[in-house]
Parts: C-alpha cells; sequence; structure tokens
C-alpha cells in the first residue's frame, strides 16, 4: 500500500515537473493564478469581508513565497512568446533585475508568513507592504494585452 | 502656358498664405479671468498633479523621487521619439520663469510662452478640459517642489513631423479647445467623473485606437488599441463585453486603488504607475470616476489579441 502511495506521489511529480519543462507558459501562468487566489482571500479578510483567519493569512504569504521561489525558473528562452503570454520582453534582458524582484517578494512574503499572521492588523499592514511588489514587477516586465 | 504658370503660382501663394494664418500658434488665451483669481489652493493643485499623472512621463528617469520633474523620459511612437521636457520650477531650464498665464496656455491649447505649439503627445487634448481656476491651483503646487537643473534632450522626428507649425494644421482637424462643462441631467457623482476621467485623468488617451496622423478616433473612444508607445494591447475600457461590462462600480474604483481586477490579477506596464497616482485621490473621488466609466456605452474596439484568462 505504502509502496503504491510513494510510487503513484512519485509519478505525479515527476509528470508535474515534466509538465513544467515542457510548458513553462501554462505552468507560470498556474502559479500565477494560485497567486490571484490567494489574494482574492487576503483582500477579503483584509476588507473585512471575511472573518480573519491566522492559518489562512499563513498560507496565504506562503503561497506567494512559493510562487516567487518557483517562477524565475519558468522563463527560459525558449518560452518567450506564445500562448497568451504576456511576458515583456525585458525579462530576458534585464533577467538580474526580474530575478531580484521575486527574491524580495520571497522574503517578505517568508517574513510575513513567520510574522505578521497573528491578529487583522498586522496582516492587513503585511499584506498591504508584500502586494506591492505585484505591480511593480507586472509595470516592468509584463505587456499588456 | 504662361497664365497656367501664374495662376499655379497664386494658388501655391494662397495656400502658403492659409497655412501660414490657419496654423498660428498665437492664441487668445481662454483664460481673461486669471488676473481676478483668488489665491491658489495648493492642495488642489496637488490632487491635480496626481489625477493627471504628470510625474509618470515628467519625473527624471532613473531615481526613486517622482517630484523631481526633470524630464527626459523617452516617448516612443509611430511619429519619432518624444523626450518630455523638464516641468520643474527651474527658472532656466523649467518653468520657473513662467507665469500663470503661460501654464494655462500650455495646458488648455497647447502653446509654449514662446509662441510654438506643443505636439499632442503632451495631453493637452485633454488637460484643456480643466478650469484656469484648476491650472492656477496645479501650477502653484508644481512650483513648490524641488528645481532641476538641465534641460531633456529635444524630440528625435523625422521629416515631416519634426516641423512645429504643422501642428497648427493637426489641431485645425483634431483639437477641440472647449472646456469641461458639466451635464445638468447627470448627477454631481457622475460630472466629478467625467471631469476627473476626461480631463486631469486623461484616461482616454492611452485606452482608445488612433488615426494615422495620431488623433483619437471618436467612435472608438475608451474601447482600446494598441499601445501608442508599441507595447502591446490597451484594454477596452467601455460596458462592451470585452470591454468592463462585467465590472462592478466598486471593482473599478478598486482596481484604481489598488491595482487588482476583479480576479485578482495585478494591472500592469503603464497602468501600475496610474494607479499609484489615483491612490492618492478620496474614495469619492475614485468612485465618481467608475460611476462615469460604468456610463460609457458598449462600443466595440479594434480586433485584439486573444485575451489571457
Amino acid at each position: 500500500m505504502i509502496r503504491t502511495v510513494l510510487v503513484a506521489a512519485g509519478l505525479v511529480v515527476t509528470l508535474s515537473t515534466v509538465i513544467a519543462q515542457s510548458d513553462p507558459i501554462a505552468e507560470r501562468r498556474n502559479t500565477m493564478k494560485g497567486v490571484g487566489a490567494a489574494t482574492r482571500d487576503g483582500a477579503a479578510m483584509a476588507k473585512g469581508e471575511a472573518a480573519f483567519d491566522a492559518s489562512k493569512s499563513e498560507t496565504i504569504f506562503k503561497v506567494y513565497a512559493a510562487a516567487a521561489q518557483k517562477m524565475p525558473g519558468l522563463f527560459p528562452d525558449t518560452a518567450k512568446t506564445g500562448g497568451e503570454s504576456t511576458a515583456g520582453p525585458k525579462i530576458w534582458e534585464d533577467p538580474a533585475g526580474f530575478k531580484a524582484g521575486f527574491a524580495k517578494l520571497e522574503t517578505e512574503a517568508t517574513v510575513a508568513a513567520a510574522s505578521a499572521t497573528k491578529d487583522l492588523d498586522s496582516f492587513r499592514s503585511a499584506f498591504g507592504n508584500v502586494t506591492k511588489n505585484c505591480g511593480s514587477c507586472h509595470e516592468v516586465y509584463r505587456i499588456k494585452k | 502656358m504662361r497664365r497656367l504658370f501664374l495662376t499655379l503660382g497664386i494658388f501655391i501663394l494662397l495656400g502658403l498664405a492659409g497655412f501660414y494664418v490657419f496654423t498660428d500658434p498665437r492664441v487668445v488665451s481662454p483664460a481673461p479671468e486669471i488676473g481676478t483669481l483668488p489665491p491658489p489652493d495648493v492642495e488642489n493643485g496637488k490632487l491635480l498633479f496626481a489625477a493627471g499623472g504628470c510625474s509618470s512621463c515628467h519625473a527624471t528617469p532613473g531615481q526613486d523621487d517622482k517630484l523631481r520633474l526633470g524630464g527626459g523620459l523617452a516617448l516612443p511612437s509611430p511619429f519619432g521619439t518624444f523626450h518630455a521636457p523638464n516641468i520643474s520650477p527651474h527658472t532656466r531650464d523649467g518653468i520657473g520663469n513662467w507665469g500663470v498665464k503661460d501654464f494655462v496656455d500650455a495646458m488648455a491649447t497647447g502653446v509654449s510662452p514662446s509662441g510654438q505649439h506643443y505636439y499632442p503627445a503632451f495631453p493637452y487634448t485633454s488637460y484643456r478640459l480643466m478650469p484656469p481656476k484648476a491650472l492656477a491651483d496645479l501650477f502653484a503646487y508644481i512650483r513648490t517642489l524641488p528645481s532641476v537643473e538641465g534641460r531633456a534632450p529635444g524630440h528625435d522626428l523625422p521629416f515631416p513631423f519634426n516641423i512645429r507649425r504643422a501642428v497648427g494644421g493637426w489641431k485645425l482637424l483634431f483639437f477641440d479647445g472647449t472646456p469641461f462643462r458639466p451635464d445638468p441631467t447627470k448627477s454631481e457623482e457622475w460630472n466629478r467623473g467625467a471631469y476627473l476621467v476626461q480631463g486631469p485623468g486623461h484616461c482616454a488617451e492611452c485606452h482608445s485606437n488612433r488615426n494615422a496622423l495620431g488623433a483619437i478616433i471618436p467612435s472608438t473612444r475608451f474601447a482600446g488599441g494598441p499601445d501608442p508607445e508599441g507595447k502591446g494591447f490597451v484594454p477596452n475600457i467601455t460596458q462592451h463585453a470585452d470591454g468592463l461590462a462585467n465590472w462592478s462600480k466598486s471593482e473599478i474604483a478598486e482596481m484604481l486603488k489598488t491595482g487588482f481586477t476583479p480576479s485578482f490579477d495585478s494591472v500592469g506596464g503603464s497602468m501600475a504607475p496610474v494607479v499609484r497616482n489615483i491612490a492618492q485621490l478620496s474614495d469619492a473621488d475614485r468612485m465618481a470616476m467608475a460611476e462615469f466609466i460604468k456610463s460609457l456605452p458598449a462600443v466595440a474596439g479594434p480586433p485584439r489579441p486573444k485575451k489571457a484568462e
């Protein structure tokens, strides 16, 4: 039984890696969709439309941190355009700046996940600050579509 | 034969004379009341500075202080590359020597103090909706900002676009110089929004398709089009299904404050600095802008690339 589960889990991991490698555009779009979904939850709590939930707020920042870690590897030279990609040419012109943006997001999200999930006020201010990264990166590295 | 040449010559002379007269940049100032304006309201000027996104083009590139208006940002266009000028209060390189009337003429008629036409890359086509009092407030605010030395490079435009006089002809064809007139049949909120969106906000300058001469095509105003700076596509913001039909008024106001769309995508490109600017306005002003935008009739824009989910 354990063996079957392990094999299955192994297969899933391999498969998703293969998918990630074969279709980085789809993979980065899915990752960003996950970020958007987390932001929807976060915004609802920050605006008082949903009750504050400490574990949920931690999850939100962890989703950001994981995405920030994963994203920079999903922009190989072979995936500059295609699909419905809105990736801007700047990503490949200034890879250092592009990676630095994600590094900053990862650091800030990790700190927030560890320290800013106790109460609504600290969550709200950390959420506001961390999500500023979205616009500042999209401004430079994404084209309009 | 000689007669034909004579007639032709006369026509050419008449044409040149007509061109000269009709493209004359001298203006009858739209603001005879300038001398009688009350003392400027600097706070209102600050609000209009944010609403107008002045710093997005005029702030010195490559440094973080958005209030240092040294200019120099390159604006690529199908007609060549424009460079935003220095509008800091520096007396030699900026607009420190200008009077209120110079500023009002520049913003409302697109004519410089030395009597030259400005290119409509400077969106006086929208700013002209601001009344002289508002422009005087804005001018007073800009004068409180740091003075920055140094002139921006000149525009890099090929012939014939480098002939400023020709802009006079463009204005004859496309420039409507009337100030904003509130619509008495609409609410106060709608009128406030209409003023902010069409005047200082100059939203239509990017969110519209343009003709071969670079003028906004009125029938598809606000319906989006290719990015005038050549990067991607600017969305339709009318109530068309491809536009903002499915966005509520508060969702539009929220996007203008936080940059998040209803599906929690974060707007990018040149909309990111627009949001940073509009976020400085009051919630009431953003709701007013949304009220006006929700009233825009559904108009299909030019065909666009497949929209991302």
